[in-house]
């Protein structure tokens, strides 16, 4: 069924399909609005959960841990500094292989203080151990969230579903809401191997002794390795039911593409717009979306670009003191590739600041140009950035 | 979650499904400081055992250290009323 809904009722509504058993947050914005609805779920019956209210994000997160311990299916959400507050616990989660789905609304962190969105909080905590999966509209919302729970359940991971704050977070279209028994025929009720009963005691979170550290960081990074299998599983299995099918990567009017635009989240809707209107003017551009930002699709993307004379790498993030934090990625993806393009990163949107349609056309133009002359001059530029600030008073 | 060699036998998440392994742990070989009992100063009166963090100490007159455990914390020292423990250097023993 359509409903023209936001993308943060999308979220709220996908876990309560998910029929989640505890639900732990604190409230911050562009997120507040799903957890309030879930709390609205709960209080008038429509949703038999547990919701937990707790002093801040490190215990919504800790409480999390422990209700998924228990065995339950576990959810929160959250942005920005609530995010980077709860990244201890993060560590945490992942290490403990307990598969907690959280929603991230994008936005930018302090200083200077800015409720608006970029993406620096989610890829800052990229190396955590939690699948990240980015949304591009608020039926993908919704999709992705069913998905991450199955996703979760069966590699014993956690999984966040970022989605752009404000651009999805606040802004209703029309999404097809999956029925309730589709949905529980895609998620069956969940079993946690390990689950915290007096019946059966186990230790949760023991000391990893240098002898067995290792090891089990070795086994948590080949299982985030080998979860990239089950994203496409779980995103066929999806699409099977839904019609609606996912995988790591989407291409879109790449196949002879000479230069490639690459980003996450929302801006693709801007970037399709662009690609179809330099191809109606008889250009090879196309665009490549990343879906999966943890695991890093590295072999899909190389696969994909690999034909590519230069690619545009957008993203509202840096990596301070490098570069940004998808860019990196790629550059590493295409280590020791016998064939590689140009690669060119442009940050933009950064604490809010619209990227217009112009500004994605200055980035074509750039990479068309290195494309071109085989010459890269600046790697990473900045997109919209004012060298004089016009009408400002300090 | 598959995993090769050695690595097969460890449960994912570091868990340990078998209780008590933690007596497995000689934490006595941590000790710097031994908690020695005078037997003519203790009254018997159990503050030492009931403060004890490793349960360590056994109830009685005079109570009865386990030293493969006690760490040599000695709280049951700072806690006796009648200070018949006192903390020896391990290398004085």
């Amino acid at each position: 069924m359509k409903k023209f809904i936001t993308g943060n009722e999308a979220a709220a509504i996908s876990a309560k399909l998910a029929r989640v058993k505890v639900i732990s947050a604190y409230p911050i914005t562009p997120q507040t609005a799903i957890v309030e609805k879930l709390s609205e779920f709960v209080a008038n019956g429509e949703l038999d959960a547990e919701y937990m209210k707790v002093e801040s994000e490190h215990s919504a997160l800790s409480a999390c841990v422990g209700a998924a311990a228990t065995g339950v299916r576990t959810f929160t959400a959250t942005s920005s500094q609530g995010l980077i507050l709860m990244s201890e616990i993060m560590f945490v989660a992942s290490g403990l292989r307990l598969p907690i789905v959280m929603t991230n609304a994008n936005r930018s962190l302090s200083a200077p203080l800015s409720i608006w969105c970029d993406q620096q909080d989610s890829v800052t905590v990229r190396d955590s151990g939690w699948i990240q999966l980015y949304c591009e509209n608020n039926q993908e919302i919704i999709d992705s969230t069913i998905q991450a729970f199955r996703i979760a359940e069966e590699t014993l991971l956690p999984v966040m579903v970022c989605f752009d704050g404000y651009i999805l977070s606040h802004t209703a279209e029309p999404v097809d809401v999956p029925k309730q028994d589709e949905v529980d025929k895609f998620l069956p009720p969940y079993k946690y191997p390990y689950s915290l009963d007096p019946e059966h005691p186990v230790t949760i979170g023991a000391v990893g002794v240098p002898e067995y550290y290792e090891e089990f960081r070795y086994m948590l990074q080949e299982s985030v390795l080998e979860s990239r299998d089950k994203i496409l599983e779980v995103g066929r299995l999806f699409g099977k039911q839904f019609g609606r099918e996912y995988g790591l990567i989407e291409c879109y009017r790449n196949d002879d593409a000479e230069v490639v635009f690459v980003t996450m989240g929302s801006l693709s809707g801007s970037i399709r717009d662009i690609v179809d209107e330099y191809r109606d003017q008889g250009e090879r551009v196309g665009f490549v979306k990343v879906r999966a930002f943890r695991p890093f699709p590295a072999k899909e993307l190389v696969e994909a670009l690999a034909h590519a004379k230069a690619v545009a790498v957008l993203e509202k993030d840096i990596s301070l003191g490098a570069t940004g934090a998808l860019f990196l990625d790629l550059s590493g993806a295409f280590t020791n590739a016998k064939r590689a393009p140009l690669l060119l990163n442009f940050i933009c949107g950064l604490g809010g600041r619209d990227v217009t349609e112009t500004q994605i056309r200055e980035a074509a133009k750039t990479a068309m140009n290195a494309a071109k002359t085989g010459e890269v001059k600046e790697v990473v530029q900045w997109l919209g950035l004012r060298e004089t600030l016009v009408g400002l008073k300090p | 979650m598959s995993s090769s060699g050695a690595r097969k036998k460890l449960p994912p998440g570091a868990v340990i499904l078998k209780p008590g392994s933690t007596e497995q742990t000689e934490t006595g070989s941590w000790r710097s400081l031994k908690p020695v009992i005078d037997e003519k100063k203790c009254t018997g009166c159990g503050i030492c055992w009931l403060y004890c963090p490793d349960m360590a100490i056994s109830e009685g007159k005079p109570p009865k250290i386990d030293y493969k455990y006690c760490k040599g914390c000695g709280i049951c020292a700072n806690e006796c009323p009648v200070k018949a423990i006192i903390m020896v250097p391990e290398e004085e023993k």
